[in-house]
């Protein structure tokens, strides 16, 4: 695809996040597995607790990858703009933690089950509302955090 | 399936799946010089198409909840996907941020019908 007409936003990744390539990052993959393991327990967690019934809307992946974006907007804005926080952070948070608790496989899984039983309409609702709420939440996290902060130092 | 063996499997399968999205990133990042997220955009396709291939096989508890459950499910992310669009739409690139859903959603359920493709034919 061709280039968009804007500048690379060099802060998607912190420098602490490229390390020199080659080189393999051992102490970042441990503490991005123990966070992974941790946020996709909690995922299984409210699977438990909230079990999908076959056929039925899936509320429950629904509920952790909005409130999965809800969190990394809090977490972005938190350690790139209010706190210098350490090296290990974002691994263990937002690239462990949250990214093993939000699941995409899981999303595309259940669409195409909904799909298959005949509830086209529920599908592509699923399909549609997550995203949107997705990013709904990131905003909201960040801007919230911001708006915290800003009243914080006021 | 439940219990502590659950746990176990679950906790395993993100314990690889996380820090092996984490590489696929870095080693797709480096090697193009455009501001559209191939990274996280591969590994959810990825992820996505081997979900469907384990869900074409026959059922296996143990499988699915380490594998599907908690390696697939670490490997994709819906949190790194909605930061990265929103940074995006935020930078400017509105094009990129609608391009990256659409595609991720298509491309997601495109690989998830081969992956369960690929498992039936080889099942038979």
């Amino acid at each position: 695809m061709s280039r968009p007409e804007v500048e690379r936003p060099a802060d998607v990744r912190t420098p602490a996040q490229r390390p020199a390539p080659r080189r393999v990052p051992w102490p970042t993959l441990g503490v991005i597995a123990l966070g992974g393991a941790s946020g996709a327990l909690a995922r299984y967690g409210l699977g438990v607790a909230f079990p999908h019934q076959a056929g039925a809307f899936p509320w429950t992946t629904l509920a952790v990858n909005v409130s999965g974006c809800l969190l990394i907007g809090v977490l972005m804005v938190a350690i790139t703009e209010i706190w210098s926080a350490p090296g290990w952070v974002r691994p263990l948070l937002g690239v462990g933690v949250l990214g093993g608790y939000t699941t995409f496989s899981t999303y595309v899984l259940e669409a195409r089950r909904l799909l298959d039983g005949g509830a086209a309409r529920a599908a592509l609702a699923y399909l549609v509302i997550t995203p949107v709420l997705a990013l709904a939440a990131v905003w909201a996290g960040s801007a919230a955090t911001r708006a915290l902060n800003r009243r914080r130092r006021a | 399936m439940n219990g502590p063996l659950a746990v176990v499997l679950v906790a395993a399968g993100a314990a690889i799946g996380a820090p092996l999205r984490y590489l696929a990133d870095r080693f797709v990042q480096a090697r193009h010089d455009t501001v559209f997220p191939w990274g996280t955009f591969t590994v959810n396709l990825a992820g996505s198409a081997l979900l469907g291939f384990l869900a074409a096989l026959p059922a296996d508890p143990a499988l699915m909840t380490a594998a599907g459950v908690g390696f697939c499910g670490a490997l994709t992310t819906y949190s790194t996907f909605g930061y990265e669009t929103l940074r995006l739409a935020q930078e400017g690139a509105r094009f990129a941020a609608v391009a990256n859903v659409a595609a991720s959603v298509a491309g997601g359920l495109g690989a998830g019908v081969c992956g369960f493709a690929l498992a039936r034919a080889l099942t038979g």
